[in-house]
């Protein structure tokens, strides 16, 4: 029930938005089966299935706006929900900052389905934590992770003739393995829209090597050192500093995008020269959606920052018009360029450093600078002479994304990944940087 | 892993009409639905079923300067079915609330635990509970936020916005979330509890800008999320308690309109005020912050899904192992009680029955700074040796599968007379600090860093300044073995998160936690501030 056809979708969006009488109405459909399976200690935890399907209808009079959402689909329900967000709308205050919903769009074409991903049932949930959980307990090591994958639709239509359908599907897999004596940690993830190529009896292998590999931490004092995220720890860096690309923050002087005495920095040498990234709905591999979620406006590829220079930040419909901006839609992806190697070939020229597998919990100490305060974890190694020397103990970094993209060493192969902070699909390098700034020792495993 | 921020109301489900927000669905039509569920669970081989039939209500208004950016009223109905069959868990949940669907979700359920039995090592054990047949509970409110007016509460963000705005911020972002969850638990032990439970949060955010400098700042409100209703809106004089340093802070009563005001004046003091100078200091912690430091450095590593690993992959392990509790670890100074308390009127965690049907208690976690206690549910409770779960079990919705989450676990007030000025008056060189700011603790609990909103320097036994960049690094056992000594029940308040979150897939919960001011002696400061050239 919960993916309907674009038939069955569109029958239904056609009825509410002739069901009613405010000045504009949009609606739209959001299906979803979102399947789980999560296991530790060596044992499935839960596993479960949800099925789930909602109507949202948003009317306005003049600026006033409502906006309500039933779960029926028979005429007279479709009509009561219509009447629900004109009563709302009725009964709210004007927004001065209320923007029209928009007109026929042309959205370009994104692969965001596969029947692989769609075909997912418990046998191969159930598949999957065995795959993982068996090469463990065979060199007493102890697996837990967690496997989710959904299909699901969208589809909208408003009454100014813009309308839309899409399905979708997504699988993210995450395993932490720990030796017996919790000395050490490894992890390993994979986030992907089709699932055809996932094999979690190859993947559970990288985490068993970190975590054996990590035992036996050494402590290296805080201090200042070269790095080498791999792309999930600094995926966490970066979709934190992508929060805060919102350009009416930084017009308004509360940003770190802010330029002292007014406006903003675009057009600015924010970032290293190495360091390019844009937004593409339709790059391979980490497509997206063809519209973004607030107001339907249609995604195209478009840089963010070139060479370093700050080229694009996200603006909001009210403030695009205010500052005489075309309109835009949000960022519905992350793509950073980087170079060819591999996270192995960043360590084989390195001198000295730290490998760094994931960091965690990442937190903002101040928006002025967009000081971030975060953890390493789940195998970190100190490098010497091009080679994994021995691991060391997790450290607390504060660092901001802004000067660690402004100490680049080199930029290996990007990948698909997903942060822990951020639910946007990223494709991240490995990146060796300099100076990257520990401040603690942690004796966390 | 930890408490979030502000989220958007998307997030919560469907939205709906105001009139929806006083109703509640017919028990009888509840009952008949668990009753589906747990025959057609039994019926396809289930030894255990429980049924959670939900309701939840959330209502926002959100503002930013003198604008209402938005009203949403959102609900979401659904019905979470979690059965053991062949000794694995399995979990089924629809929005479809017809008997038919139900039946077909326990089925759902049912086969996915056979699916996974197989891999088992062990089959699930459940701590015993006996059922209770037809009992009710709801929050003990005054005024039903949800039956407030919608003008009312516009009202009161744009008089809060205009004072904050005429005493000079730059800006506000002010918002109403108010949370009614309406929750119906049956299980074949032989339970059918039915509970309405209510919450409300006011924050905001008030930013000052220095246009010639480029500096900004940003003090957020000193309330907390609570347990109660409308009425902590009123802003009632027995709520406030004037501290030494002249800053005011809320108990169960908040004066949203005053504290904006403080906020934009101490924002743009933030601005001028001289960076701290990095070093050992001793702390005196307002309740307003010290919740958050309680909460990531004990509430979490006591939980005992950390303890034992089931939350190794995302939120982590616990440094407070098993056989730490066996040993009595001194976890901190004799000065350091604390409990953990389901029942707390007022709090956000209070229930009377979990979602597993337990009924609900205060117990202790540390007694005299030694480790007696963890927070178990029911099918982890044999593994810590207990014949009883904890009553701790809690599911964001109806959608996700309930599992072990932190009850309110508090810090208890020093037992001898002790008031904040005569704590500050033995302080030789330290830090006040009052407001939750920055946080982030490892995935074992040992390394944390906190912030906060107000930071003041102590002197000699006096408060001299503001200071700003301050953020403290704690090892937990360090931390709390450092603490010299905690104000009298006269100042103990309440804190809390309304998004505590945890598991995949990732769950929010409500959890408050309560203290006196407290001190704590030879804490590593540093200095946050950074130049971007």
């Amino acid at each position: 029930m919960s993916i309907l056809s674009e038939a069955q979708a569109k029958a239904i969006l056609t009825k509410v938005v002739g069901f009613s009488k405010a000045d504009e109405c949009t609606a739209q459909l959001i299906g979803a089966i979102r399947g789980n399976v999560r296991f530790a200690r060596n044992d499935v935890s839960t596993a479960g299935i949800t099925d789930n399907i909602e109507l949202s209808v948003q009317v306005a009079f003049g600026k006033r706006i409502g906006t309500a959402t039933i779960n029926q689909f028979d005429d007279a329900a479709l009509e009561r929900v219509v009447r629900r967000a004109e009563e709302l709308a009725k009964l709210a205050p004007e927004n001065p900052e209320f923007m029209p919903a928009v007109t026929k769009q042309t959205y370009m074409k994104t692969d965001t389905f596969s029947a692989s991903t769609a075909g997912i049932d418990a046998a191969y949930r159930a598949k999957v934590a065995t795959d993982s959980i068996g090469p463990c307990r065979a060199e007493k090591l102890i697996a837990a992770g967690y496997l989710e994958d959904q299909a699901g639709f969208v589809a909208f239509m408003n009454s100014k003739g813009n309308y839309g359908y899409q399905t979708s599907t997504s699988a993210d897999y995450t395993c932490t393995v720990r030796t017996e004596d919790g000395r050490g940690s490894g992890w390993v993830g994979h986030n992907v829209q089709d699932v055809a190529n996932f094999n979690a009896g190859e993947d559970i292998r990288v985490a068993m090597r970190k975590a054996s590999a990590s035992a036996e931490a050494k402590a290296l004092e805080p201090g200042k050192y070269t790095v080498i995220l791999e792309p999930a720890a600094a995926a966490g860096l970066i979709a934190f500093m992508m929060f805060f690309f919102d350009a009416r923050s930084a017009d308004e002087g509360r940003s770190f995008l802010s330029k002292k005495g007014g406006g903003n920095k675009l057009g600015e040498q924010v970032y290293g020269p190495q360091v390019t990234m844009f937004t593409d709905p339709a790059y391979p591999g980490a497509a997206v959606l063809p519209w973004d979620d607030g107001d339907n406006l249609p995604r195209k590829k478009m840089p963010i920052i070139q060479n370093g220079k700050l080229v694009n930040m996200n603006y909001s419909r009210f403030w695009s018009q205010k500052q005489g901006k075309p309109e835009q839609a949000q960022f519905g992806n992350i793509i950073m360029e980087g170079g060819t190697k591999s996270t192995a070939d960043l360590i084989r020229t390195t001198e000295r450093g730290i490998l760094v597998s994931r960091t965690w919990y990442i937190r903002m100490v101040d928006p002025q600078t967009v000081l971030l305060t975060g953890l390493t974890r789940d195998g970190t190694f100190y490098i010497e002479n091009g080679q994994i020397k021995y691991p060391v103990k997790n450290f607390r970094f504060n660092e901001s994304p802004v000067i660690m993209l402004n100490n680049v060493e080199e930029f290996g192969k990007p990948v698909r990944v997903k942060s822990d902070e951020s639910d946007m699909v990223m494709v991240i390098p490995p990146m060796k940087l300099r100076d990257f700034t520990f401040t603690s020792l942690s004796d966390a495993v | 892993m930890g408490v979030g921020g502000l989220v958007l109301p998307s997030m919560f489900g469907k939205v709906i009409a105001a009139e929806e927000l006083s109703s509640a669905i017919d028990v009888a039509v509840k009952k008949a639905l668990a009753d589906a569920a747990m025959n057609a669970a039994k019926s396809a081989g289930a030894s255990y079923c429980d049924v959670r039939v939900g309701r939840y209500l959330r209502q926002f208004v959100i503002t930013r300067e003198r604008n209402v950016e938005n009203v949403v009223n959102t609900e979401s109905t659904g019905v979470g079915i979690r059965v053991i069959a062949n000794g694995a868990w399995g979990f089924a949940a629809t929005n479809d609330m017809t008997k038919e669907a139900v039946a077909k979700a326990a089925g759902q359920a049912v086969a996915i635990a056979k699916a996974n039995a197989p891999g088992q090592s062990a089959p699930v054990q459940l701590a015993p509970v006996t059922g209770v047949g037809e009992v009710s509970w709801r929050t003990p409110i005054v005024k039903n936020s949800m039956t407030v007016p919608i003008k009312d509460k516009v009202d009161l963000l744009m008089g809060v916005n205009a004072a904050a705005l005429d005493a000079g911020a730059s800006f506000i972002r002010s918002i109403l979330f108010l949370v009614n969850e309406q929750k119906y638990f049956a299980s074949t032990d032989g339970s059918y509890i039915d509970q309405d439970v209510h919450r409300i949060w006011a924050p905001m955010e008030v930013t000052a800008v220095d246009k010639a400098t480029g500096k900004f700042r940003v003090r957020e409100g000193l309330s907390a999320p609570m347990g109660l209703g409308y009425e902590y809106l009123d802003g009632a004089a027995s709520g406030k308690t004037v501290l030494p340093n002249g800053v005011i802070v809320y108990g169960q009563s908040y004066d949203m309109k005053e504290d904006a005001v403080a906020a934009a004046k101490q924002a743009m003091a933030k601005i001028k005020a001289p960076s701290v100078k990095p070093g050992k200091y001793d702390l005196v912690l307002d309740p307003s912050h010290t919740w958050l430091t309680i909460h990531e450095s004990v509430g979490h590593p006591l939980e005992l899904d950390r303890v034992l690993g089931y939350e190794a992959n995302y939120a982590g392990t616990s440094f407070a192992t098993m056989d730490k509790l066996k040993a009595n670890f001194q976890y901190g100074s004799d000065k350091v009680n604390i409990v953990a308390d389901k029942t707390q009127p007022g709090s956000l965690g209070a229930v009377s029955y979990d979602d597993e049907g337990v009924k609900t208690k205060k117990w202790d976690l540390i007694r005299d700074g030694k480790l007696v206690g963890y927070q178990a549910i029911r099918d982890q409770a044999h593994i810590e040796g207990k014949t009883a779960s904890d009553g701790c079990a809690y599911a964001d919705s109806w959608s996700n599968v309930q599992f072990q989450r932190m009850a309110n676990v508090s810090l208890e007030p020093g037992k001898a007379k002790l008031s904040v000025a005569d704590m500050i008056s033995n302080v030789e060189d330290g830090i006040y600090i009052i407001g939750d700011g920055s946080f982030s603790i490892d995935q074992q609990r040992y390394n944390a860093q906190f912030g906060g909103q107000l930071f003041y320097e102590i002197k000699k036994g006096k408060i001299t300044q503001q200071i700003e960049d301050v953020a403290y690094q704690i090892r937990t056992p360090e931390f709390w073995n450092g603490c010299a000594g905690v104000c009298d029940a006269s100042d103990y308040r309440l804190g809390g998160s309304f998004f505590d979150g945890k598991g995949q897939p990732a769950q929010v919960s409500a959890v408050s936690h309560g203290s006196s001011t407290a001190r704590f002696n030879g804490i590593n400061v540093i200095n946050t501030a950074r130049s971007l050239g």
